[in-house]
């Protein structure tokens, strides 16, 4: 049913939809909306679910490890600082192979304190262990959630995942959602029923120690988890498309990206300023094209180096960087992907803490690239550095 | 040990770790001082002290990592720790 929604509120909706039985979060901003409304369902019993208040992040996501492990479908929600005081939850929560499904309103990390947009906070966990999903969009962000938990709880993967969307951008953007129903959505993502749990008359534990001799294989167990998942996505995300019209089996999306010179690749909201910038220099006779991630880890890279394979140039945005290396982690990745190619990489990094990226900026980026200009920030205010 | 996803265990298996191959120092246990008080084995850490059929009390080395609390307990002065070559 379409409705028009502010972007936090259809998320909490369609985690009530997919019917968690542990909530447990702390408020910061821009997320605070989707746990106010989730505390809201539970009290109005419009969804039937523990609700664990608690004093910060690392107990938010420890409470949810131990309902996780006790075989409870669970939820939690952060961004920014709220996500790196739970660091140490979340790579265990991967270790233990715990399918938590965690929204993340992307918003700049401290210091100096920004509340605004870009993706440093999660893609500063890129190495955790969560399958990583970026929407462009409020449908996106809201449809990605029964995704990611149909993914994160197949048996063959069992690792946890991150749904994120910009803050602000997306979370405080009131915007139509197609919002399935509580029948599409029983009939898509089955109950939780975890082959292992913690159970007091069947004693185990989860995460025990590894000595030197196994530790490494452990690790390499989960890489392959990793791996696994794009074709659990693919098959997921193609019975979504059946289901109910919007198929989510690629972990790419292109955006006349065929006959390409110039391809852009970009994650989250701007894509879809870089899909209006592009329609512009199209009519302006400038071929440019847009390949969007929209999984991150699984980081789709032979996919990437084949859908670029035809561009002439490729300008990589965004908006994270990893002080001290070649930009941010996109641009790196995406460059890894194309090795041996002779097509050059350009990468810029933009739209730090909230700045914003209008159409003239993406036009602007791809002049630069065709003057194989790049790997450098874009946008700096020259006057104050 | 066969590899358990997500390192889940089910009770009994520290039997599986075989925490020996930590051990630096390993105590030798000198038969003719020892009183068979059972001293080492109520202190062990590990629980790796066994007593045998004549009454010595003797560590498992599969298991023992070697602490010293034993040597430094033994009433008679009965186990030394030496540097073990692997």
């Amino acid at each position: 049913m379409m409705e028009i929604t502010e972007g936090s509120h259809a998320v909490a909706e369609a985690v009530r939809l997919c019917r968690p039985q542990v909530v447990s979060a702390y408020p910061i901003t821009p997320q605070t909306h989707i746990v106010e409304a989730l505390a809201d369902f539970v009290a109005n019993c419009q969804l039937d679910a523990e609700y664990i208040t608690v004093e910060n992040e690392l107990s938010a996501l420890s409470a949810c490890v131990g309902a996780s492990a006790a075989g409870s479908r669970t939820y939690s929600a952060t961004t920014s600082q709220g996500l790196l005081l739970m660091t140490e939850v979340v790579f265990n929560a991967a270790g233990m192979r715990l399918p938590i499904v965690m929204s993340i309103a992307n918003r700049a990390v401290g210091a100096p304190l920004s509340i605004w947009n870009d993706m440093q906070d999660s893609i500063s966990l890129r190495d955790a262990g969560w399958l990583q999903f970026y929407a462009e969009d409020n449908q996106e962000a809201t449809d990605l959630h029964f995704l990611a938990y149909k993914v994160a709880e197949d048996p063959s993967i069992q690792l946890p995942a991150f749904v994120c969307f910009d803050g602000f951008i997306l979370s405080h953007t009131y915007e139509p959602i197609d919002m399935l129903s509580q029948e599409q959505v029983d009939k898509y993502l089955p109950k939780f029923n975890p082959a292992e749990k913690l159970d007091a008359k069947d004693p185990i534990s989860f995460g025990m120690y590894a000595t030197p001799e196994y530790y490494l294989e452990f690790r390499y167990e989960m890489d392959q988890a990793q791996k696994r998942a794009k074709e659990v996505i693919a098959k997921a995300g193609k019975e979504f498309g059946t289901l109910f019209g919007r198929d989510y089996s690629a972990l790419l999306e292109g955006y006349h990206l065929e006959d390409a010179e110039t391809a852009i690749v970009a994650m989250g909201s701007i894509c879809g300023t870089v899909k209006d910038a592009i329609d512009e220099m199209r009519a302006a006779g400038k071929k440019v094209g847009l390949l969007k991630i929209r999984v991150f880890r699984p980081f789709p890279s032979e996919e990437i180096a084949r859908a670029l394979s035809k561009a002439k140039r490729v300008a990589v945005l965004d908006k994270n960087i990893s002080l001290g290396a070649k930009g941010g982690a996109t641009a790196i990745e995406v460059r890894d992907s194309m090795y041996g190619s002779t097509i050059p990489v350009k990468g810029y990094v933009l739209g730090l803490g909230g700045r914003d990226i209008r159409k003239k900026d993406i036009k602007e980026i791809v002049s630069l690239c065709e003057k194989e200009i790049g790997d450098q920030f874009y946008g700096l205010r020259k006057e104050l550095i | 040990m066969a590899l358990a996803i997500g390192c889940r265990a089910r009770p009994g298996k520290s039997r599986d770790n075989k925490t020996g191959s930590w051990r630096v120092f390993k105590p030798s246990v000198d038969h003719e001082k020892c009183s068979k008080c059972g001293m080492c084995q109520t202190l062990c850490p590990e629980g790796c002290v066994h007593e045998d059929a004549e009454g010595f009390f003797d560590p498992d080395f599969m298991y023992c990592k070697g602490c010293g609390i034993c040597a430094i307990e033994c009433p008679k002065e009965a186990i030394t720790m030496n540097q073990e070559e692997k």
